[in-house]
């Protein structure tokens, strides 16, 4: 029972993490039909900002945000300079798109940077615990989860009570008409990927701060677990992404835990083969989108 | 009010829209009208900046606003209920008026509900509920107030009493003498042309594109000729 808790607790911190990603995701989808192949080059870049700041000195209640609002402006750059040629075409187009952002990016790092993996330490408090009768929780769990929550919280906020998360949702579920109420495509565009680069930046210090590391690969595996939760809850769905996020979170935890030991490293493609199962009978993922327009 | 010169909007190599004229005066009601596939939503679309014409000026109040967008147009001051009322379905009522008023200042979006609110009463009773589940003429009537939100000089309507049941079909058509008697200019595309040509001031008749006929209501009206072959009604 104790162990099951712990996995609980486990899997909803790395459900949070999936969750932010994956609604960053979701959030493009929306207004643009595009699935961010580049979603994890925000990462990337955050996570050479994140080095480079430690090696200087800094401490991480400065890289912290530091990470959060490099990851906001890459997001934006990346909008500006790759996707806003290709509005509008075709949903391969703006997928091959995303692929080149997320290779060019990579090969950046790999030409300019190094190839190696940079560490830098990570907080000194992140492996601590505490302990709950005679459960043993992270510390970094909690903080995980509790910023998660408060981090949804004000996105549905600012989704339901303010004029841009209207517009936001409007472009969401028909572009068209959401213009013709006045809508300017580019400033809720641009708004989507501001808060899509937040979400990304703040999932991004956490994914730092547990690996310890980056390099030029470094955004690939948070990318396409942000895709994949994204796509278990029905992309398109913003509560679907969430809902994927942690489901997928619990779903690594509980079957690492609980496979028997000599198959315990396939436990990712048995996440895989699960996912293929639920979309043989949910191809649409856990939540129906009956639109999801493009610009 | 508003201008067309020999406008021309293509979708890819097809011409939707060929060399049409027209105009709009302050405070009349058109009618546009012609069989499925005539143009008339590509007129609408090519004027709210939803389509780039081709060639051709769209004119407004004297200003030259072709390949606008329709955020421009908007706040220029002309709206767009778009065919089969497009509200958005997963928001409620008052969010999807509220989106209606984006392009107003926050303290006048207030009154202006509060105004929607006195020209459809039914909205009132749905405030919260989301526009997916209104009816067809509840929908229709949302449709129309969200238009009118931004406040516009010119209201353009697609279609607004298709898929209707008679009953509402009324209820539209009454709102549109209301608006006009209001002042409001309006800019009409409409299959039920009997109907909408005994509410207009004149008339505009599309076929394949062009523009074959156009007068006050009661001269179209008159030709039976033009009902038989043009709008089959």
């Amino acid at each position: 029972m104790n162990q099951l808790i712990q996995n609980l607790v486990d899997g909803l911190g790395r459900g949070s993490i999936y969750a932010l990603l994956a609604l960053g995701i979701a959030v493009i989808f929306g207004v643009m039909h595009l699935v961010n192949f580049a979603h994890g080059e925000l990462i990337t870049v955050s996570g050479y900002l994140a080095y480079w700041m430690f090696i200087s000195g800094v401490t991480w209640y400065l890289i912290a945000p530091a990470v959060v609002i490099c990851a906001v402006i890459v997001s934006v750059i990346i909008e500006q300079v790759a996707f806003r040629w290709v509005r509008g075409a075709a949903d391969f187009t703006l997928l091959l798109t995303s692929f080149g952002v997320h290779f060019v990016v990579e090969a950046l790092f790999l030409m300019y940077v190094s190839a190696s993996v940079k560490s830098f330490n990570r907080p000194g408090w992140i492996a601590n615990t505490f302990s709950v009768g005679s459960v043993s929780v992270e510390i970094f769990d909690m903080v995980v989860i509790l910023v998660t929550l408060l981090v949804l919280g004000l996105t549905a906020l600012i989704l339901q009570r303010t004029m841009f998360g209207l517009a936001l949702r409007a472009a969401a579920e028909d572009f068209d008409t959401a213009r013709l109420m006045g809508v300017k495509s580019d400033r809720v565009i641009r708004g989507a990927f501001m808060l899509s680069g937040l979400l990304a930046g703040i999932a991004g210090v956490f994914w730092l701060m547990r690996a310890g590391a980056t390099s030029p690969g470094a955004g690939t595996t948070p990318m396409l677990k942000g895709v994949l939760a994204a796509l278990i809850g029905g992309l398109g769905s913003l509560k679907g992404a969430v809902i994927g996020g942690f489901a997928l979170g619990l779903a690594e935890v509980l079957l690492r835990s609980n496979l028997p030991g000599s198959v315990a490293s396939l436990t990712d493609g048995v996440v895989f083969a699960l996912i293929a199962v639920l979309f043989i009978f949910r191809p649409q993922g856990l939540i129906t989108v009956s639109h999801a327009e493009r610009v | 009010m508003l201008e067309i010169e020999s406008l021309t909007t293509r979708y890819g190599s097809i011409s939707a829209l060929r060399e049409v004229s027209m105009t709009v005066g302050s405070g009349e009601v058109i009618g546009l009208i012609g069989p499925n596939g005539a143009g008339k939503t590509t007129l609408l679309g090519s004027v709210a900046g939803l389509l780039k014409p081709a060639s051709g000026v769209v004119r407004f109040e004297g200003d030259d606003e072709t390949g606008s967008s329709p955020d421009q147009m908007l706040r220029r001051g002309v709206a767009l209920v778009p065919e089969h009322r497009r509200i958005f379905t997963d928001m409620s009522v008052v969010e999807n008026l509220k989106i209606g008023g984006v392009t107003i200042p926050a303290a006048e979006r207030t009154g202006m509900m509060d105004e929607m609110v006195e020209l459809f009463p039914v909205l009132k009773d749905k405030w919260t509920t989301s526009a997916g589940y209104l009816s067809g003429g509840e929908a229709q009537q949302l449709a129309i107030a969200r238009a009118l939100m931004s406040k516009p000089r010119l209201l353009m309507m697609d279609e607004p009493s298709l898929g209707l049941a008679p009953i509402l079909i009324d209820v539209v058509f009454d709102l549109i003498v209301k608006l006009k008697e209001q002042g409001m200019t309006l800019l009409v595309v409409e299959q039920n042309a009997t109907r909408m040509l005994g509410v207009s001031d004149r008339a505009y008749v599309l076929r394949s594109g062009a523009l074959v006929a156009e007068g006050t209501g009661t001269d179209l009206l008159a030709r039976d000729d033009l009902f038989d072959t043009f709008v089959g009604n």
